[in-house]
């Protein structure tokens, strides 16, 4: 008999949730063949069976959220059994990167899955990836059932009240419902009720609220009024919604907005597009030379490609890209390591890779964190310019919007048309100024309007 | 009565042990020692010692080297290898009205007078109304490579007896001011000396022959805000190591030298635990049913509402001291241990 428990996605992840059963009590499972799938702050994932055998017991079910070891199968194994990781599985075969195509390729045409963010990526699953705004989304602020004891769950340890916390609470009338633990696994310290006592908090919660929750009542009831669709907020979308937010609140976000030349980028495309689809294997879009535009420039202007940490300012000395992709379920955010070491080919690559796998939910934790900068391209859905939310802790987002065609100016002063492309930055006012942030986009620009990428496509 | 002279020459050999201060005037622990049993011999005549080696040879680690010469041997006595006598004579002088003070060449060997010590000396202040000002030295503890037979921790044994007071002292100036107190001390005392601080540690020591330190008093040692380790003997001196590091790390640690076992001085401890919150209790006893055990359950039983994490114990497993010295490091709770404790206790 197999145990398979809540595995551990990443270092600081405490619990999950199941998702779904892939397999029923009863049912034969083979070794590595997807048991279940689960959905934690940084990804959701299929988890793969240890060993080959029948499903005996299923432990936990479906929408439940438990901590990182709790016992959630058991598997009558038949054979040997060797302990297998239970991180989940690379991609099966490269599939045309749909999702970064159409973040790009705003002229290619319907006929390519442009659509593909629209259309069910995979079985009917409801799961979507996780946006992981890297440290915002360790507090373990899952959706998940409150507790007996009336206090939400906000951890593994957060109904844990040590002698002196619940002395201490009643002494002052501090609502420990009301207190954030800064303990492991959210467990509410004896500084952390002292930190309550000292702001002011009190017994009346409705006094206690932040200036982003002007009310404590409990969530809406699930009635429809008439005319009203209750959809219940997923997992996901509940994620973003708080790491957005905390964003917000985090960086002092200013734009800047650019418009670039990209003529030459578009004529050198439809020229060589095809060739590069044989020789390669991967499509190739317009996100692998925004990209490598956005290194240099990362490297031209280092403080752009750096962190705020306390009070110091971590410059990186790599640039990791984040690539903002959309679902119909959310965003994630899947990065491209070092990308700094790859030419255009290397980025177009990566980028087929991690779409793909981010859409049949693939992906590795490692591969949603450790982004220095984030690119988005909302530009196939139509927009003209975008204000991007920065993806903490990054300094800056670029966004490339849509690629049209427009009468400019050119030499001369005479009008001609043009394939044109506003590109904008928002930045953290924290870290940087304008003249930088300015500057760093001017020199994007003039990496897109005066580089020879088919140098770069080894063309 | 002539006694054997012992070659002159030898460093302070035949000297008073104030002769033996370093050029600063610090002394270390064992000066400290003898300098309290030099001044309580000077003080009240009816104070004597005995014990295996004392005398002629000046103590298996001199600490009594030059008591005979100037003491004479009515007054320093060397004794058979015998401790359950040893202890059984210091009974029947003090009975007479003498204040003996026996020296166990290895702590370990007490055991060897064990029920003269438990059921005799510990029970007879209860039994006849006479109490017995007797106080039984020896070097306890580890570290020094001295294997199961010279590394013992016995105060676990002696504390449980009921009617000894058991000390420990840390420090040379505790050393003195707690032997003193011991001496005049109406009833049984023992007390450790830690034979690894014998020469390891020294420090300005008053000269005042009236200068006492409290049986049954702790000392704060260092103050500090996150976690209190309670500890006493050797491991005092691993504590305030580890908790430099961790003031590095952030950590604040507060450390509560006992400097006497039984009676354990309740109030500082606890006052230490109410202002942190997290305790951890070291002791170089062993584990199970050793000194950490008692203040642990003081702990539990008495600052409840003010323990923010479960009181933590650290000390060696119960088993001989190993003579290897890569095993003995092992065994004995090291600045290491006791920083991953107190991590462990600041993060609960």
């Amino acid at each position: 008999m197999t145990s398979v428990q809540m595995p551990q996605l990443g270092e600081t992840i405490v619990e999950g949730t199941i998702l779904k059963w892939l397999k029923q009590e009863g049912e034969a499972i083979a070794r590595d063949e997807p048991l279940f799938e689960i959905s934690t702050d940084k990804v959701d994932t299929e988890v793969p069976s240890p060993v080959a055998g029948t499903v005996a017991k299923i432990l936990v079910a479906e929408g439940e959220t438990v901590p990182v070891g709790t016992e959630l199968a058991q598997i009558t194994d038949e054979g040997a059994s060797e302990e297998a990781s239970s991180s989940s599985d690379d991609a099966a075969g490269p599939e045309a990167p749909a999702s970064s195509e159409a973040a790009a390729a705003q002229g290619s045409g319907p006929d390519t899955p442009a659509a593909e963010p629209a259309s069910p990526a995979a079985a009917a699953a409801e799961v979507a990836p996780a946006a992981p705004a890297a440290g915002a989304s360790d507090s373990g602020d899952a959706a998940s059932t409150t507790s007996g004891g009336g206090l939400p769950d906000r951890g593994p340890r957060s109904k844990i009240l040590s002698p002196v916390v619940r002395k201490l609470a009643e002494e002052h009338g501090v609502d420990l419902g009301a207190v954030t633990g800064t303990g492991t696994g959210g467990r509410i310290t004896r500084k952390d009720v002292e930190a309550a006592v000292a702001s002011g908090v009190t017994a009346t919660p409705a006094a206690t609220a932040s200036p982003a929750a002007p009310t404590r009542e409990p969530a809406p009831s699930a009635v429809a009024g008439a005319g009203e669709e209750i959809v219940a907020m997923s997992h996901i979308r509940k994620a973003i919604a708080t790491h957005m937010v905390a964003s917000n609140q985090t960086s002092a976000r200013a734009w800047t907005l650019v418009e670039a030349n990209v003529e030459h980028l578009v004529r050198l495309r439809e020229r060589v597009k095809d060739a590069f689809a044989d020789h390669h294997g991967v499509k190739l879009t317009y996100l692998p030379f925004f990209v490598r535009a956005c290194v240099d420039a990362l490297q031209a202007y280092p403080m752009v490609n750096a962190k705020l940490q306390g009070d110091d300012i971590v410059l990186h000395r790599y640039v990791n890209m984040g690539i903002a992709v959309s679902y119909d379920q959310g965003l994630i955010v899947p990065v491209i390591k070092g990308a700094d070491g790859m030419n255009s080919v290397g980025v177009a690559r990566a980028i087929a890779d991690l779409a793909t796998r981010a859409r049949a939910r693939e992906l590795r934790p490692d591969e949603v964190q450790g982004a220095t900068f984030t690119i988005t391209n909302p530009g196939p859905y139509g927009s003209l310019a975008s204000v991007p939310i920065i993806n903490q802790p990054n300094t800056g987002i670029l966004s490339i919007d849509g690629i049209q065609k427009r009468p400019v100016v050119v030499d001369d002063d005479a009008i001609a048309v043009r394939h044109m492309v506003y590109v904008s930055m928002s930045w953290d006012h924290r870290v940087v100024d304008g003249e930088i942030a300015t500057r760093f986009l001017a020199r994007v620009k003039q990496n897109l309007e005066t580089w020879d990428f088919a140098e770069d496509l080894g063309l | 009565m002539a006694t054997a002279k012992v070659e002159t020459g030898a460093a302070g050999h035949g000297a008073e042990p104030r002769g033996k201060r370093s050029d600063d005037g610090q002394a270390t622990y064992l000066v400290a020692i003898a300098e309290a049993l030099w001044e309580e011999m000077e003080r009240d005549e009816r104070v004597y010692m005995l014990g295996e080696d004392i005398g002629a040879y000046g103590g298996a680690f001199k600490v009594t080297e030059g008591f005979i010469e100037h003491f004479g041997d009515q007054r320093v006595i060397d004794t058979p290898i015998a401790e359950e006598t040893i202890v059984g004579m210091a009974v029947g002088s003090a009975m007479e009205g003498f204040r003996p003070v026996a020296e166990f060449q290895y702590a370990d060997f007490m055991s060897s007078g064990f029920d003269e010590i438990t059921t005799v000396l510990s029970r007879y202040h209860y039994r006849s109304g006479v109490p017995l000002p007797v106080v039984l030295r020896g070097p306890s503890g580890g570290g020094v490579r001295g294997s199961s037979f010279h590394s013992i921790n016995p105060e676990p044994w002696f504390a449980h007896a009921g009617g000894i007071k058991v000390v420990c002292p840390a420090f040379p100036s505790d050393a003195k001011g707690l032997l003193k107190s011991a001496i005049r001390d109406d009833n049984p005392v023992m007390y450790l000396e830690h034979k690894w601080i014998y020469r390891r540690i020294k420090e300005q020591v008053s000269e005042d022959p009236d200068f006492l330190v409290p049986i049954g008093k702790a000392a704060v040692r260092r103050e500090g805000s996150d976690v209190s380790i309670i500890t006493y003997g050797a491991m005092v001196h691993k504590a305030l190591e580890a908790a430099t590091s961790l003031e590095a790390k952030g950590i604040s640690v507060e450390i509560v030298d006992l400097r006497t076992v039984y009676p354990m001085d309740e109030e500082t401890v606890l006052s230490s635990v109410a202002k942190t919150s997290r305790a951890l209790v070291l002791s170089e006893s062993y584990r199970v049913l050793g000194i950490g055990a008692e203040v642990a359950a003081v702990i539990a039983e008495k600052a409840f509402e003010h323990l923010d994490a479960p009181v933590e114990r650290l000390s060696p497993p119960n088993l001989p001291v190993p003579f290897s010295p890569t095993l003995e490091d092992a065994f004995l709770p090291g600045v290491d241990d006791i920083e991953a404790a107190v991590e462990r206790l600041s993060t609960w």
